[in-house]
C-alpha cells in the first residue's frame, strides 16, 4: 500500500508551495519570486530588449505614435490633448509605476500597508497635516474646471490602462520583493502628489516650534541677532534697488501682541521629527541676449532634491498640431513641470517662504470634540484616520480640524516631553488650488503674457519661474499664495482661543517679487530672500544665502556667454561662505598651540583654492572646522532650552563673525572662564582635526570620498544595492553644484532661445525606473561627471531619424 | 531511458505551465510527468529535481547573460548570497527543483496506489 508515503510527500509538496508562496518577515515568497517565468529574473531586461509594440486601446480617441531615442527619451506625437495625456499616463506606468503608487501612498500616510509597523508614526503625521485633505480641496478645483477635469482623467486613464494590461510577471521588481499589487490609479492620486510636492517644499519652511522654545530664554534683541530677517550679505532675487509698489494690505498686530505673543515665555513640549533640510534647494538663472554670443537668451535650471532612483524625474517630449514641449514631468501627474516649448523656456527654484503657521487652542475636554474661539465653545470637525498596517493590527487615530486647520499635535499625538500642547495648523496647502493647470498653460505659453497668466494661479509651493522666451525676455517671478503677515507674525506659536492672530489677507498676486528685462542683462533665483527690505511686507522664510551671491558673482561679470559657460558654471565648485570665513578663522586660530599635524592641515587650509571638488582636502577640513566652531559657539547657548532651540543660520554666524568679534555667544556658558574667539577657533579646529586624521586614515580626507555622494533607491536602507554609492562628485548645499551625501541637483538644463532651440539636459538616473534595465541609472555618471545630453526636440520631420530606436504605434479600440 | 524521457517532460510541461499557470504550476506539471511515465520513488525524484534545476536554473542563466547580470547581481546582494549570481542562480534551480522532487514523488506513488 503506498498510500501512506503519497500522503506524506503530497503534504510535503503542498506545504513547500505554501512556504514558497508567502512572505516570512522581510523574505519574499521565495517559489514565485524565484521562478524564472514568473519572479524578478522576468525584470532582468535584455540587452537589446526592443521596446516597439502595437497597442490598441480603449480610451484614445485617434492614433498616435511615441518615437524613442537611443537614450530612452519619449517623443509623444499625439492628435490631441486627451490622447496626449492619456499617453502620458500609459508611459509613466510603463516605466514609472512603483514610485507612483508608493510615493502617492506614502503622501496619504497609508505607507505602513508596505512597510508595515515602522511606518505607522510617519503615516500618522502624514495624516495629521491634513495631507489627503488638502488633496480633496485640490480635486474640488480641479472638478469645477472642466478642462482640467478632462486632462486629469486621461492621464489617470492611460495609467489605468497599462495597469490593467500589464501581466504578473511584468509587475516591477520592487512588488515581487515586498510582496503587494499596485492600486489603480484615481485623479486624486495625482493631487496627492502635487500635495507631496507642496510638502516636501513647503512643510520645513519654518521653525515655529524652535522659534517659540528659543523666544523662552533669548530676549527679543538676541533672537534678532540669532534669527536676522535680512542678511547683509543678501542678493536677491529682484535686483537690489528696485521699487515696490505701496502694499495693498496692511495688516495690523493685534493689541495683545507684546503681552500673549511676543513676550510670553512658555515652551512647546514638540521637537519636530525632522530638521529643516537647506539642501533642499535649486538653482535657476537667465540671462539676456545682450549677454550672449548668440544674441538669444539662455535660460538654466537646476532643481535641488533628495535624490532617488529612479529618479523623480522622468524626461519627454509632448507634441500635438496646437502645442509641442519638452522637458521632465513628474511621474503621478501629466504635463511637463520644467522644460520649454517652441516659442518660451522656463524653471523653477523653490521659494522658501514660511506658509505654515501653528496656533494654541484650547479643547473642552479629551473629546476634542469642541475648542475655545472667540467665546465659545465651537465643534471640530472630526476626522477618523484608519491606518492598516501590513502584517499587523489596524491602527486608528482621529484628527480635529478647527477654523485654522487640523490639530497636528495633541495628547494622543505628541513625543516624550512634558508641557504638552494642542496644535492646530494653518498651511497654504491645505486651501482650494490648482496647480496642475498652470503647466499645462505654461506648456503652451508663447511669450511674457502667456507665461505671467499661467502661473498668476499657482499657490503653493511656492516657486520662482523663471522665463525667457524667442522675443527676447527675460523674467522671474516669485509665484504663490503667501499671507500678508504683521511684523512678527507667525514666527512662533500664535494664541489660538480667537480670531485676532488669524491671517488677515495674502499679498496680492501683483505685488508678488518679479522682474523682467533688467538692466543688468540677467536675473537668477537660488532660494534666497527674494526682495531687500524695500519689499513691503514681513515674508519670514528658510532662505539660503551664499549659492544667490556666488551666481551673481559669476554672472555679472560674464559676457558672450555659450551653453557651454553654462554648463560649467552649473557645476561650479565655488565656496563663497569659505572665502568670507577663512580669514577669521586663519586670523584667530592659534598656531603656536598646534602640534604638527595640525598645521599640516591648517596649511592645507590656508592654501586651499575655495574650490570644493571632488579631491579637495581643503574643503573637508573648511567644513569640519567650521561645524566644529558653530557647535562651539552655539551649542551651549542653543541647549538652554529643552527640546533646542534653533541653530542660526551660517550665513549669520559668518556675518556677526565678521562684525564683532567679541559678540557675547562666544563664550562657553557652562564655563567658569571667559572664551574669546581665539579660543573658541582654536578648540574647534583640534577638535576638527581628530575627525579629519580618523578620515585621512581610511582614505576619506578627499570632500567626495568624505561625504560619499549617494543615489539611493526610493526604499533607501532597504535596498542598498538598487542605490549608486560613492559617486566621485565635489559640491554642497550652500555652493553651485548643490550635491551632499544625497541631495543635489535632481535636473540639470541649459536652453539657448535661437530661431533652433539649443538645449542640454542631465539627470542623476534613467528613464526606466527598473532595476534590471540598463537605463535605470545610465545618465549618473555623466550627470557625476558634469556632462550633458544634446536634447533632441523631435520635429514632425524627423520620424525616419536615424535617432529613433523604438516606436509605439497607439490606436483606439 | 525513461529517466531521460521523465526529466526532460518534467521540464518541458512546467514550461508551458509557466506561460499560463502560476508559479507552482510546476508542482501540478512535474506530478502528472510522474503518473504518466511511472518510475520508481527515488527516481521520479530524481527526474523532478533534475527537470526543474535545468528548467529554471537554465532559464535564469539565459535570462542573466543577455541581461549582462545587471540584475542578477542587485539581487544576489538583496538577498544574502554575497552578490554572487551563480550562486543566485543555482538557489534559484535548487528551490524549483525541490519542489518538483516532492510532486514527483506524489506522482510515483500516485500511480503505484492506484495499480
Amino acid at each position: 500500500m503506498r498510500i501512506v508515503p503519497f500522503a506524506i510527500s503530497t503534504i510535503v509538496t503542498a506545504g513547500l508551495v505554501f512556504a514558497l508562496n508567502k512572505q516570512w518577515g522581510n523574505i519574499p515568497p521565495m517559489g514565485k519570486f524565484l521562478s524564472p517565468q514568473h519572479g524578478f529574473w522576468q525584470n532582468a531586461e535584455p540587452d537589446n530588449k526592443s521596446f516597439n509594440a502595437d497597442l490598441k486601446l480603449s480610451g484614445l480617441k485617434s492614433k498616435a505614435e511615441v518615437y524613442f531615442d537611443d537614450r530612452l527619451v519619449p517623443h509623444v506625437f499625439a492628435e490631441n490633448d486627451e490622447d496626449l495625456y492619456f499617453i502620458q499616463g500609459y508611459l509613466h506606468a510603463k516605466f514609472r509605476l512603483f514610485q507612483m503608487d508608493l510615493q502617492t501612498k506614502a503622501a496619504e500616510g497609508r505607507a505602513s500597508e508596505i512597510a508595515g509597523a515602522k511606518a505607522v508614526e510617519f503615516d500618522k503625521r502624514q495624516r495629521r497635516m491634513g495631507m489627503r485633505f488638502a488633496a480633496e480641496n485640490a480635486m474640488k478645483e480641479v472638478e469645477k474646471d472642466p478642462l482640467s477635469k478632462t486632462m486629469f482623467d486621461a492621464y489617470t486613464n492611460g495609467v489605468n490602462a497599462y495597469i490593467s494590461s500589464m501581466k504578473e510577471s511584468e509587475l516591477p521588481v520592487e512588488y515581487k520583493l515586498l510582496n503587494f499589487k499596485p492600486e489603480k490609479w484615481s485623479n486624486i492620486r495625482t493631487a496627492l502628489l502635487l500635495k507631496m510636492m507642496a510638502k516636501m517644499l513647503t512643510g520645513e519652511t519654518e521653525k515655529d516650534l524652535p522659534n517659540t522654545n528659543a523666544k523662552s530664554i533669548f530676549t527679543p534683541d538676541e533672537l534678532k541677532m540669532l534669527y536676522p530677517q535680512v542678511p547683509d550679505s543678501l542678493e536677491p532675487i529682484v535686483p537690489k534697488g528696485t521699487a515696490f509698489d505701496k502694499p495693498g494690505i496692511v495688516p495690523v498686530a493685534p493689541v495683545t501682541a507684546d503681552s500673549l505673543y511676543f513676550n510670553q515665555k512658555e515652551t512647546v513640549g514638540v521637537r519636530e521629527v525632522s530638521k529643516q533640510d537647506v539642501a533642499n534647494g535649486s538653482n535657476n538663472w537667465v540671462v539676456a541676449g545682450s549677454k550672449t554670443k548668440s544674441g538669444a537668451p539662455i535660460l538654466c535650471n537646476d532643481p535641488h532634491l533628495e535624490l532617488s532612483l529612479p529618479s523623480i524625474w522622468y524626461e519627454m517630449q509632448l507634441k500635438t498640431p496646437a502645442s509641442n514641449v519638452y522637458g521632465v514631468s513628474l511621474p503621478g501627474s501629466p504635463f511637463v513641470i520644467i522644460g520649454f516649448n517652441d516659442s518660451i523656456a522656463w524653471g523653477v527654484t523653490n521659494a522658501q517662504r514660511d506658509v505654515k503657521d501653528y496656533y494654541r487652542v484650547k479643547f473642552k475636554d479629551n473629546s476634542r470634540k469642541e475648542y475655545w474661539f472667540n467665546g465659545k465653545w465651537e465643534p471640530t470637525i472630526q476626522r477618523p484616520e484608519t491606518i492598516k498596517v501590513k502584517g499587523g493590527a489596524a491602527v486608528y487615530d482621529t484628527v480635529a480640524y478647527t477654523v485654522f486647520g487640523p490639530v497636528l499635535y495633541d495628547e494622543s499625538f505628541s513625543d516624550d516631553f512634558s508641557n504638552k500642547k494642542d496644535l492646530a495648523i494653518r498651511w497654504t496647502a491645505h486651501d482650494p488650488s490648482n496647480e496642475g493647470m498652470t503647466f499645462y498653460w505654461l506648456n503652451r505659453a508663447k511669450n511674457y503674457d502667456d507665461y505671467a497668466a499661467a502661473i498668476k494661479t499657482f499657490q503653493c509651493p511656492g516657486q520662482n519661474f523663471v522665463f525667457a522666451s524667442k522675443a527676447g525676455d527675460i523674467a522671474i517671478w516669485q509665484q504663490g499664495n503667501f499671507p500678508a503677515r504683521w511684523d512678527g507674525q507667525g514666527l512662533y506659536v500664535m494664541p489660538g482661543q480667537d480670531s485676532s492672530y488669524i491671517w488677515q489677507g495674502f499679498i496680492p498676486q501683483a505685488e508678488n517679487p518679479h522682474s523682467k528685462n533688467p538692466e543688468r542683462g540677467y536675473l537668477e533665483s537660488a532660494n534666497q530672500r527674494p526682495a531687500d527690505s524695500a519689499y513691503p511686507y514681513f515674508i519670514p522664510g528658510s532662505y539660503i544665502t551664499p549659492r544667490g551671491v556666488t551666481i551673481n558673482n559669476y554672472l555679472s561679470s560674464m559676457n558672450n556667454i555659450v551653453p557651454d559657460v553654462m554648463m560649467k558654471l552649473q557645476n561650479n565648485y565655488f565656496n563663497t561662505l569659505a572665502e568670507d570665513v577663512r580669514p577669521v578663522l586663519l586670523k584667530y586660530v592659534q598656531e603656536e598651540k598646534l602640534s604638527a599635524k595640525e598645521k599640516e592641515y591648517l596649511e592645507i587650509f590656508r592654501n586651499w583654492d575655495l574650490m570644493a571638488s571632488p579631491d579637495s582636502k581643503g574643503q573637508t577640513i573648511y567644513q569640519c572646522w567650521w561645524d566644529s566652531l558653530e557647535v562651539a559657539i552655539w551649542k551651549d547657548d542653543l541647549d538652554r532650552v529643552k527640546p533646542q532651540a534653533p541653530w542660526p543660520e551660517e550665513q549669520t554666524t559668518m556675518e556677526l563673525l565678521k562684525k564683532d568679534s567679541a559678540f557675547k555667544f562666544i563664550d562657553d556658558v557652562n564655563t567658569t572662564e571667559k572664551e574669546t574667539l581665539y579660543d573658541v577657533v582654536t578648540a574647534a579646529f583640534r577638535k576638527a582635526a581628530v575627525d579629519l586624521s580618523e578620515k585621512e586614515k581610511n582614505g576619506k580626507l578627499g570632500w567626495a570620498k568624505s561625504k560619499n555622494p549617494t543615489v539611493y533607491h526610493l526604499l533607501k536602507d532597504a535596498l542598498l544595492p538598487f542605490a549608486r554609492r560613492g559617486l566621485n562628485i565635489g559640491g554642497n548645499g550652500n555652493i553651485i553644484n548643490a550635491v551632499t551625501h544625497s541631495h543635489g541637483p535632481s535636473w540639470r538644463m541649459i536652453v539657448q532661445l535661437t530661431a533652433t532651440t539649443e538645449a542640454y539636459g542631465v539627470y542623476p538616473g534613467g528613464e526606466s525606473g527598473n532595476p534590471g534595465s540598463k537605463y535605470y541609472d545610465n545618465y549618473v555618471d555623466y550627470w557625476t561627471e558634469g556632462k550633458y545630453y544634446k536634447l533632441w526636440f523631435m520635429k514632425d520631420g524627423d520620424k525616419e531619424d536615424k535617432n529613433i530606436k523604438w516606436a509605439m504605434k497607439f490606436s483606439g479600440k | 531511458m525513461k529517466f531521460l524521457i521523465a526529466t526532460i517532460l518534467t521540464a518541458a510541461l512546467a514550461f508551458i505551465s509557466g506561460l499560463f499557470l502560476p508559479w507552482w504550476g510546476i508542482a501540478v506539471t512535474s506530478l502528472l510527468v510522474a503518473v504518466i511515465i511511472h518510475q520508481k520513488a527515488g527516481k521520479a525524484f530524481l527526474s523532478g529535481l533534475l527537470g526543474i534545476f535545468i528548467l529554471w536554473a537554465g532559464l535564469a542563466w539565459w535570462i542573466d547573460m543577455k541581461n549582462n547580470g545587471i540584475l542578477s547581481k542587485k539581487i544576489a546582494s538583496v538577498l544574502p548570497l554575497g552578490g554572487n549570481a551563480i550562486l543566485l542562480i543555482l538557489v534559484t534551480g535548487i528551490v524549483g527543483g525541490l519542489l518538483a522532487a516532492f510532486a514527483s514523488m506524489s506522482g510515483s506513488f500516485l500511480r503505484s496506489s492506484a495499480r
